[in-house]
C-alpha cells in the first residue's frame, strides 16, 4: 500500500501531498521536511529508491518536479515507478503537455485526477481512458452547475 | 502588490490568489496576504455564507498546501458535503480528505453525509463518498458503513464495483474483525472481466490472506483461476488500454503474481500448480524496459518465497543475476536486494554471479553499495577467501564512513572462519587496521589479541609486522593498542627471532621501549591506548632487565598524571618496582594463550584483568618455576584464587602478613566462594582411532572447567576437527573455541579446548560427545557416552 505521496519542487516546495495514514499535522510536516531534504539531496548517479524508517521511498523527476512515494516493505519498488509515471500521463493527458505551473494553479484537478486512480493508497483502475473519463465527465457536471448559478445569478441581477 | 479585494463585492477567486501568493517577493509578504486572506475566509466562514464557501474553501486547502494552519476550515467541508450541489461536494470531500482524519472528533459527523451519499442515484457522488470513505475512516466508521460498502461491492457498476472493494480493503485493514461482512462477496468478483475490479479484487483477497489463515486456507483454491487470468493476460495481447509498452496491464500481472505468492508459500500443492505460469512469466516477459523487468521482479519474489521446484529457483537466480548487469541503476539495487535474501538458501547459484556483484562495491550509490558488501560477505567461504579479502581490502580503503566499522567486523568475522593458515590471518588483519584507521569497532581489537595470543608460533612474526607499520604511523588507535599489547608481551621474541630475509631491519629493545613511550606520550592516543602502551612497557620491564631503569622512570612520571586511570596503573606499578619488586617478573610474565570470547561479547578493553582471571592450562608461562616465598604471598593468593591449578604447587595457607589485601581498599577483589585446589584426577574422555581426548578438571563450586587436550597418535594430520558435546538438562554447558581445528600428526602437537559445565544440583555428571574430523581427507566421526567422570567433579 501506498503510504503517503509528495509532488515538490526543486526548491523544496510542496505542492501535492496525499496521505494514506493518520498522521498530527506536526507530524506530517515533520516527515515532508525530512523526506524532501532526503531527496533532493541525492544525486543524480543514485537509484529511485531511498529508505526511510520502516518503508522504501521511490522518487522520480520529471521536469521541475519531484513525485514521491512511500510504500511498504513487500510492494514492488519497480511497478510503484511505473504507477508515478502513469499518473504523469494522466496529467499529461488531462492538461495537455503538463507543466508545473498547471499543477500549482489547479491542484484541486491534480487532486481529483489522483483520486480517479488510486484510492486507499492502492491502484484502482489501469485504464487511461476510464480514469480520465471518469474525471471528465465529473467536470462536465461542474460545469453545468455553474452555468445555471450564472444564469440565476444573471436573473437576479447578482452577476 | 495587490490585496485581496475586502469589499462587499464577491470574494477573490481561487486563480487570483495563487497568482498573488506567487508573487509576493519576500516570505514576509507572502504571510501577510495569506494572514489577510485566511481572516477573510474566517469572517465569511462565520457569517454562513453560501455561495461562495466553495470558493473559499477551495483557497482555504491552497493556503494549507503552502503549511499555513486551516483547521477552521474542517466544519466547513462538511457542510459542503451536505450541500446538494456537486461542485459543492467535490471540495468538500477533498477538503474532508486533506484537513480531517481519524483524529479529528469532528470527523465522525461526516459519516451520515457518507452513508447519503453511498445510496444517491448519481455514481459520481457514491464515488465521491468511496473515495473519502478508504481516505480517512476510522474503525467506527467502518462498522457503521461496511454493509453499505459491501452492498455497493455487488453492484452492477463497475465504477463503484472496484472503489468499493478497496474501500473493504481499508476497512479491513482498520477494523480486521469486519472481514466477515465481506468474504463471501469476494469470490465471484474474480469471474469479471473489467480490469479494475480484477486489480481490486486481486488486492482485497491478499489482503484478507495477509491477515487470517483461515482466509489462506479458503483461498488457495482460488490458485488455478489467478493462474488462467494471468496466462489470459500474457497470451492475449488485447486491450491497448490497460498496456504499457506493449506489456498487457502490468499492474494487474504484479498483483496477480503477489497474490499467487501468498497463496503459495508453505504449501506444495498451491507450489506446484503455479511452477509453469511462473516459467511462463519468467521466460517470455520482455526485459528491455522498466515495466517488464518489474513483472520479472515480482516472479522472483514468488519463485524464492513458495516451494517451487530447484530448476525454477536457479532461473530466478539467473534472472537475478541479468538484472545485475542491467545498466538501469534501479534494477541492479532491486536484484542485489533480492540477492541477499536468497543468499543463504541458495548460496551455489548465487556465487556465480560473484564477480558482478563485486563490481557493485564500486557503484556511486551507497545503498548499492551496501547491499553489495552484504552480499560479499555472505558469498565468501573458504575457497573464495583470499581473493575475496583482497577485494574487500580494497573496497575498506575507498568506501565511506558509515560502512568502515560494519566492514572491519564482517572482515574479522570471515577470516576466522575461513582463514587458510594463521599466518595469513594476522597478515590480514593487520592490513585491515592500517586501512581502516579508527572505524574497528572495541571489541574486534581484543579479537585480535585473542587470535594472536592463540598462534604460538606467530608471536615473534606479528610483533615483526606490527612494530613496522607502527613506525610510520602511531594515530590509528585500534592499529595502535594491539600493537601495544603484542609489543608488550612479545617484545623480547621480537628482538630475539628476527625474521631471516630482513636483516637489515633489526630491532633493539630501545627502539620499542621509544615507540612505546611516544605512544604514551602522544596527544593523539586516547586513554584506553595510553593505557595499552603503559601496561606494555611494564610488561617489558622484565623482559628487557637493562631498560627496567628507564621505564621504572616513566612510571614515576606517570603517577602524577591528570588521568586518574594511568595514575592509578602508574603507582601500582611504581610500587611493583620498589615495594614489591621481587614479585614484579611473576606478575608480569608471559600470558596463557587466551580464552578468546566470540567476537559478540565485548571483552573488557583493560587487557591486565586477564592476568588474573585467566586459567593456566598449559605449560606454556614460567608460573610453576616461579615458586614466591613467605612474604608477599598474600598479594598472590588472592591472584590465586582465581588462578586455580590441578598440581597445587601454591601454598593457599598463609602465616603472615605485611598488609592484608582483603581489607585493602586498592585491590577490591570479589572474595571467591569456595574455591578448590585439591586436585581431581584427569580422564580420558575417548581413545580412538588414534585420537586421544583427555580431560583435567577444575572446580570452583558448581562449576566445572574442564582442560581437554586432543593429541593424535596417527601418521596423517586431522583436519576440521570439531568437537561436539551434551550433557542432560539439569545442567548448563559451555564450549569455548578450540585452539584450532588440526591436530598434527604422531603426537607432535595438540587441540586444546575449555568446556565449562554449570551442575547446581551437584549430580552425577553425564556427557555425550561427538567428533568429526577429517583423517587423511576421508571424514571421520566418532560418538562416546562419558559415565565415568571422577566423583570430585560434582560431589
Amino acid at each position: 500500500m501506498i503510504q503517503f505521496i509528495l509532488l515538490f519542487s526543486r526548491q523544496g516546495k510542496l505542492r501535492l501531498q496525499k496521505w494514506y495514514t493518520s498522521q498530527t499535522d506536526k507530524s506530517k510536516k515533520k516527515i515532508t521536511r525530512e523526506i524532501i531534504a532526503a531527496v533532493l539531496s541525492r544525486k543524480p548517479k543514485m537509484s529511485s529508491f531511498l529508505e526511510w524508517k520502516d518503508l522504501k521511498v521511490v522518487y522520480k523527476r520529471y521536469a521541475s518536479l519531484y513525485f514521491c512515494c512511500a510504500i511498504e516493505q513487500d510492494d514492488n519498488e519497480l511497478l510503484t515507478l511505473e504507477t508515478i509515471h502513469r499518473y504523469v500521463e494522466l496529467l499529461d493527458k488531462y492538461f495537455g503537455s503538463v507543466c508545473e505551473l498547471d499543477i500549482i494553479f489547479n491542484f484541486e484537478k491534480a487532486y481529483f485526477i489522483f483520486d480517479e486512480f488510486i484510492l486507499g493508497g492502492e491502484v484502482q483502475e489501469t485504464s487511461k481512458k476510464s480514469v480520465l473519463k471518469a474525471v471528465n465527465d465529473q467536470d462536465v457536471i461542474q460545469e453545468e452547475e455553474l452555468e445555471e448559478k450564472r444564469s440565476v445569478l444573471e436573473d437576479l441581477g447578482l452577476a | 502588490m495587490k490585496f485581496p479585494d475586502l469589499s462587499m463585492s464577491n470574494p477573490v477567486r481561487l486563480r487570483e490568489l495563487i497568482r498573488q501568493i506567487r508573487s509576493a517577493k519576500t516570505a514576509a509578504e507572502e504571510r501577510a496576504v495569506v494572514q489577510k486572506e485566511s481572516a477573510y475566509i474566517r469572517d465569511a466562514f462565520r457569517d454562513e455564507d453560501n455561495t461562495w464557501r466553495c470558493r473559499n474553501v477551495a483557497k482555504l486547502l491552497y493556503i494549507s498546501l503552502l503549511g499555513y494552519p486551516a483547521h477552521f476550515g474542517q466544519l466547513e467541508c462538511l457542510k459542503l458535503i451536505a450541500s446538494t450541489r456537486f461542485t459543492d461536494k467535490r471540495i468538500g470531500y477533498l477538503g474532508a480528505m486533506l484537513l480531517l482524519d481519524e483524529r479529528q472528533d469532528i470527523h465522525v459527523l461526516i459519516t451520515n453525509s457518507l452513508k447519503n451519499d453511498l445510496n444517491n442515484s448519481n455514481e459520481y457522488v457514491a464515488g465521491l463518498a468511496l473515495c473519502a470513505l478508504g481516505t480517512i475512516c476510522s474503525p467506527e466508521m467502518s462498522r457503521d458503513l461496511g454493509g453499505e460498502v459491501e452492498r455497493l461491492m455487488k453492484s452492477a457498476n463497475v465504477y463503484l464495483k472496484k472503489k468499493a472493494i478497496l474501500c473493504a480493503v481499508r476497512i479491513i485493514r482498520k477494523v480486521p474483525e469486519q472481514f466477515d461482512v465481506f468474504q463471501n462477496s469476494v469470490r465471484s468478483l474474480l469471474s469479471e472481466k473489467h480490469h479494475g475490479v480484477l486489480l481490486t479484487a486481486t488486492t482485497l483477497i491478499t489482503e484478507m490472506c495477509q491477515q487470517n489463515t483461515q482466509a489462506l486456507q479458503v483461498f488457495r483454491n482460488l490458485v488455478p483461476n489467478l493462474v488462467r487470468i494471468l496466462k489470459n493476460l500474457i497470451m492475449a495481447g488485447c486491450s491497448p488500454d490497460h498496456d504499457v509498452s506493449g506489456i498487457s496491464d502490468p499492474f494487474l500481472q504484479v498483483h496477480l503474481l503477489r497474490l499467487l505468492r501468498v497463496l503459495g508459500r508453505n504449501d506444495n500443492e498451491a507450489s506446484d500448480s503455479m511452477n509453469d505460469i511462473l516459467a511462463q512469466v519468467s521466460t517470455n516477459t520482455e526485459n528491455s524496459k522498466n515495466v517488464g523487468n518489474a513483472i520479472l521482479y515480482e516472479t522472483v519474489l514468488t519463485i524464492m518465497d513458495i516451494n517451487s521446484e530447484s530448476g525454477l529457483r536457479v532461473l530466478a537466480v539467473n534472472i537475478l543475476g541479468r538484472f545485475l548487469l542491467n545498466t538501469d541503476k534501479n534494477i541492479r539495487y532491486v536484484a542485489l536486494n533480492t540477492l541477499l535474501r536468497v543468499v543463504h538458501a541458495d548460496q551455489n547459484a548465487v556465487q556465480r554471479h560473484r564477480a558482478t556483484i563485486v563490481e557493485c562495491l564500486k557503484d556511486a550509490d551507497v545503498s548499492i553499495k551496501r547491499r553489495a558488501m552484504e552480499l560479499c560477505f555472505a558469498l565468501m567461504n573458504k575457497n573464495n577467501i583470499r581473493t575475496m579479502t583482497d577485494e574487500m581490502l580494497d573496497f575498506l580503503g575507498t568506501c565511506e564512513l558509515e560502512f568502515k566499522s560494519d566492514c572491519t567486523s564482517n572482515m574479522f568475522l570471515a577470516m576466522d572462519r575461513f582463514s587458510p593458515t594463521k599466518q595469513w590471518h594476522v597478515d590480514q588483519m593487520i592490513k585491515v587496521l592500517t586501512t581502516a584507521g579508527n572505524s574497528v569497532r572495541d571489541d574486534i581489537v581484543s579479537s585480535l589479541i585473542g587470535i594472536i595470543s592463540s598462534t604460538p608460533d606467530l608471536y615473534g612474526y606479528a610483533a615483526h609486522q606490527l612494530y613496522k607499520k607502527m613506525q610510520n604511523d602511531i594515530t590509528q588507535q585500534p592499529l595502535v593498542q594491539v600493537a601495544s599489547w603484542t609489543l608488550g608481551e612479545f617484545g623480547d621474541l621480537l628482538v630475539n627471532q628476527q625474521p631471516q630475509n630482513e636483516e637489515n631491519l633489526r630491532v633493539v629493545e630501545i627502539e620499542i621501549i621509544d615507540i612505546l613511550e611516544r605512544i604514551l606520550n602522544s596527544s593523539l592516543s586516547t586513554v584506553i591506548t595510553r593505557e595499552y602502551a603503559i601496561n606494555a612497557l611494564m610488561k617489558l620491564s622484565t623482559r628487557f632487565p637493562n631498560c627496567s631503569d628507564r621505564i621504572q622512570s616513566v612510571m614515576t612520571y606517570y603517577a602524577c598524571n591528570m588521568n586518574l586511570e594511568l595514575q592509578t596503573r602508574a603507582v601500582e606499578y611504581t610500587s611493583l618496582f620498589t615495594k614489591h619488586n621481587i614479585i614484579r617478573s611473576s606478575i608480569v610474565e608471559r600470558m596463557p594463550v587466551l580464552i578468546s570470547n566470540q567476537t559478540s561479547n565485548t571483552n573488557s578493553s583493560e587487557p591486565e584483568e586477564s592476568i588474573i582471571n585467566s586459567k593456566e592450562n598449559s605449560p606454556v608461562n614460567g608460573k610453576h618455576e616461579h615458586v614466591p616465598s613467605d612474604e608477599p604471598i598474600n598479594l598472590v593468593n588472592i591472584l590465586d584464587d582465581h588462578i586455580q591449578t590441578t598440581s597445587g604447587t601454591l601454598n593457599p595457607n598463609h602465616s603472615s602478613s605485611l598488609f592484608n589485601p582483603l581489607e585493602d581498599p586498592l585491590f577490591d577483589f570479589d572474595t571467591p566462594t569456595n574455591p578448590t585446589t585439591k586436585s581431581i584426577p584427569s580422564m580420558t574422555a575417548i581413545d580412538k582411532n588414534g585420537i586421544r581426548m583427555i580431560f583435567t578438571f577444575e572446580r570452583d563450586n558448581t562449576t566445572l572447567t574442564i582442560n581437554s587436550k586432543i593429541t593424535n597418535s596417527t601418521q596423517y594430520s586431522i583436519t576440521n576437527f570439531i568437537f561436539k558435546a551434551a550433557v542432560p538438562k539439569t545442567f548448563n554447558i559451555d564450549l569455548y573455541p578450540a585452539s584450532s581445528t588440526t591436530i598434527p600428526t604422531n603426537n607432535s602437537g595438540d587441540i586444546q579446548q575449555i568446556i565449562k559445565i554449570t551442575n547446581p544440583n551437584r549430580e552425577k555428571i553425564r556427557m555425550r560427545i561427538k567428533l568429526n574430523y577429517q583423517l587423511n581427507n576421508t571424514n571421520m566421526s566418532d560418538e562416546a557416552e562419558l559415565n565415568t567422570f571422577p566423583e570430585q567433579c560434582y560431589n
